[in-house]
């Protein structure tokens, strides 16, 4: 039990750094660091990195979440700890 | 029928349908009035919870600010939704498997100690406080714009109704009157946004149609925004796309300004609470999801409002006769939200970069030969005759874009909708903080459930004139404190929190130093740059964007104190570790 509630919190810990990871990258790394290099790029009217700050990032952070949420809820069961 | 007309009749249905929704969820336990009785569906908790954070700046100021901003208005669209994924990862699911009544209540228990449970609650109330002055102000301005009553008695009747639902149903009440409020707010966002976006692009989908070509006019068939890029070049300022121009923020500041909010966010006592209203861990992870794709829905959609906006504006009013621009100019130029100053006396409106005049326009109540409102400011030599306040961008929208009476009245209901429903969510925070953590946790804990029900009530009372206060004889220095808000919000509760649920050696020690470390350095930097004229001495970082390095620096310290001091006690660490488990979940308990 102590051993695999201790490899249930470490998945946890996994998902949660890939998912932030990819949260960073959108937001700081395509909507502010890399911006005026992606702004080269056009997305029909869009200069790439502007579409990412003021859209791709937001619709992102959303999926994440619900991406998360539904990880959760296997590994909850797969590990028996969920409600 | 006039707009006056259809507003009485939407501000009339709105307030209506708040106060029987509010009669009909009131409550009579604490465990209703702090939580909800802990049975919101995640649905439900997902619309009240972004009704709760999209508050008048949101609605009625955001899109003006990106509008004038351009591409540096981003800080605002990443900072306010950025922090739910840190919300719905780090905090919620483990602060619901918890399961008291507030953010005070965890820094206390988890550290096991008064004085941070006592630092904590100081900042809940402080950062609450700063914030519902301002929505305060929201409510009366859209009262004397669009009822055209005196902005005092907007403010007056704003506290009334929220008052009503807020004591009367506590933190139920306020969550099913936040749900409507969703509905009103976001339907008044997007309407008059559809029509614009078909008018300018023809594309019905705001989103898609700023990206897109325009549709007719002298510009028909250029991408907007390469045509806002040029008209801006034109008019003297930076291209509205382009990152970091000149006179704008540096990358460095952009990237701690979207920091601090994103943090500040999720570190904000009025967002947190509503994560405990849920029944359990998997409804606390799934409303974040929710919260967060209806708040995604007017942030997306600001963006292209926006830069509508500008186009809209610039082509309306520059170099316009004065006698034959539109009614929206002399509407808002009664409000002294729009003025115009005919530098060069030729009765035609040049707007170009750079202040009129300085400060905001003082009218000597004369009228000019054009019926122009006389000014007293001192002018600028620049070309720029017109002055324009960025709040009014959403709000004017639809009568800039020539919309039916109806669609500028529903507008006016939304952006009520927006400040009452954040007023409301803050007011319970104060409330709660008082009632729960300080009176009944702190000074008497034999308190009975009733005289704890009352002193919640009382509170919501006292805050609510305080609030109602401020909206009225606004302090100088609101739009000054909101970067106290995140930056205070950031630098203090988010880092204690996050390192008491993943770390089981943070311990009391470290987390009051840290927590005193964070906010004494990021207060001191900010009241020296907002009210002591002081200089961004720490890497051209903004006020705004300070919070942020407090955020670091309250990390370090509580790491670095409590590896030097004594772990915490078993039973503290044993709490860290059950909730990390969604099992055993029940409703938010009482202690």
């Amino acid at each position: 039990m102590e051993k695999n509630l201790a490899q249930y919190w470490k998945k946890n810990l996994s998902y949660m750094i890939t998912l932030l990871t990819i949260w960073a990258v959108v937001s700081y790394g395509c909507g502010i660091l890399f911006v005026e290099q992606l702004n080269a790029i056009k997305l029909g009217g869009f200069p790439l990195g502007f579409w990412f700050a003021q859209q791709g990032a937001i619709y992102v952070f959303v999926v994440l979440i619900f991406v998360y949420y539904l990880l959760m809820q296997k590994l909850d069961k797969e590990f028996d700890v969920h409600e | 029928m006039s707009i006056l007309a259809w507003t009485y009749i939407m501000v009339g249905l709105t307030f209506t349908l708040y106060l029987s929704i509010a009669w009909f969820s009131r409550v009579t336990t604490t465990k209703g009035f702090y939580v909800a009785g802990g049975g919101v569906s995640p649905l439900a908790n997902g619309m009240a919870t972004a009704a709760d954070w999209m508050s008048a700046a949101s609605f009625i100021s955001m899109a003006g600010l990106i509008s004038f901003l351009g591409y540096t208005g981003s800080i605002y669209l990443l900072g306010w939704t950025g922090g739910y994924v840190l919300l719905a990862l780090l905090l919620a699911p483990y602060l619901r498997k918890f399961g008291k009544y507030t953010v005070p209540d965890f820094v206390g228990d988890r550290y096991y100690s008064d004085v941070a449970r006592f630092v904590a609650l100081v900042c809940a109330i402080f950062v609450s406080f700063t914030y519902v002055a301002g929505q305060m102000r929201g409510v009366g301005i859209v009262f004397s714009r669009f009822l055209e009553v005196d902005v005092n008695t907007g403010v007056l009747i704003g506290m009334a109704i929220v008052f009503f639902y807020a004591s009367l149903g506590g933190m139920k009440g306020i969550t099913y009157t936040q749900v409507a409020q969703y509905c009103v707010l976001i339907f008044a966002y997007i309407i008059p946004a559809v029509f614009i976006s078909m008018k300018i692009t023809g594309n019905p989908i705001p989103q898609l149609g700023f990206g897109s070509t325009i549709a007719a006019g002298q510009d028909a068939g250029k991408f907007l925004l390469e045509t806002l890029n040029g008209l801006n070049t034109d008019l003297g300022f930076s291209e509205y796309t382009k990152a970091f121009g000149p006179g704008s923020k540096s990358m460095l500041d952009v990237f701690c300004i979207t920091m601090a909010l994103m943090v500040g966010t999720a570190g904000l006592p009025h967002v947190i609470v509503r994560f405990y209203t849920v029944p359990n861990v998997r409804g606390a992870r799934l409303s974040a999801g929710f919260a967060l794709l209806f708040i995604a829905i007017l942030y997306t959609t600001a963006p292209a409002v926006a830069s509508f906006a500008r186009y809209n504006m610039i082509n309306t009013i520059n170099n316009t006769s004065y006698s034959q621009a539109p009614d929206w100019v002399k509407n808002w130029e009664k409000t002294g939200l729009i003025a115009w100053a005919d530098k060069n006396n030729d009765g035609v409106i040049q707007y170009r970069a750079g202040a009129p005049f300085a400060g905001k326009p003082s009218f000597s109540g004369e009228v000019g030969a054009l019926g122009q409102k006389m000014l007293t400011n001192e002018l600028t030599s620049n070309e720029n005759e017109v002055y324009i306040d960025r709040d009014i961008m959403v709000l004017a929208n639809p009568e800039i874009a020539n919309l039916p009476p109806w669609v500028i009245a529903l507008v006016a209901a939304g952006g009520l909708a927006a400040a009452l429903s954040t007023a409301s969510g803050l007011l319970l925070v104060i409330s709660s903080s008082i009632s729960h953590d300080l009176y009944y946790r702190m000074i008497n804990r034999q308190a009975t459930e009733s005289q704890r029900l009352a002193v919640g009530r009382v509170m919501i009372g006292i805050a609510v004139c305080i609030a109602g206060y401020f909206g009225i004889n606004p302090p100088g220095f609101v739009a000054q404190v909101v970067a106290f808000a995140f930056g205070l919000a950031a630098s203090s509760f988010f880092p204690i929190i996050v390192l008491g649920i993943f770390s089981k050696r943070t311990n009391r020690e470290g987390a009051v130093c840290g927590m005193i470390a964070g906010i004494c350095f990021t207060f001191i930097y900010i009241v020296n740059i907002k009210f002591l004229g002081g200089s961004t001495w720490f890497m051209g970082i903004s006020a705004e964007g300070i919070g942020t390095v407090g955020m670091v620096i309250n990390f370090i310290v509580t790491l670095l104190v409590s590896s030097f001091t004594a772990a915490p006690p078993q039973e503290v660490q044993d709490m860290v570790e059950s909730i990390r488990y969604p099992r055993g979940a029940g409703g938010a308990i009482d202690h």
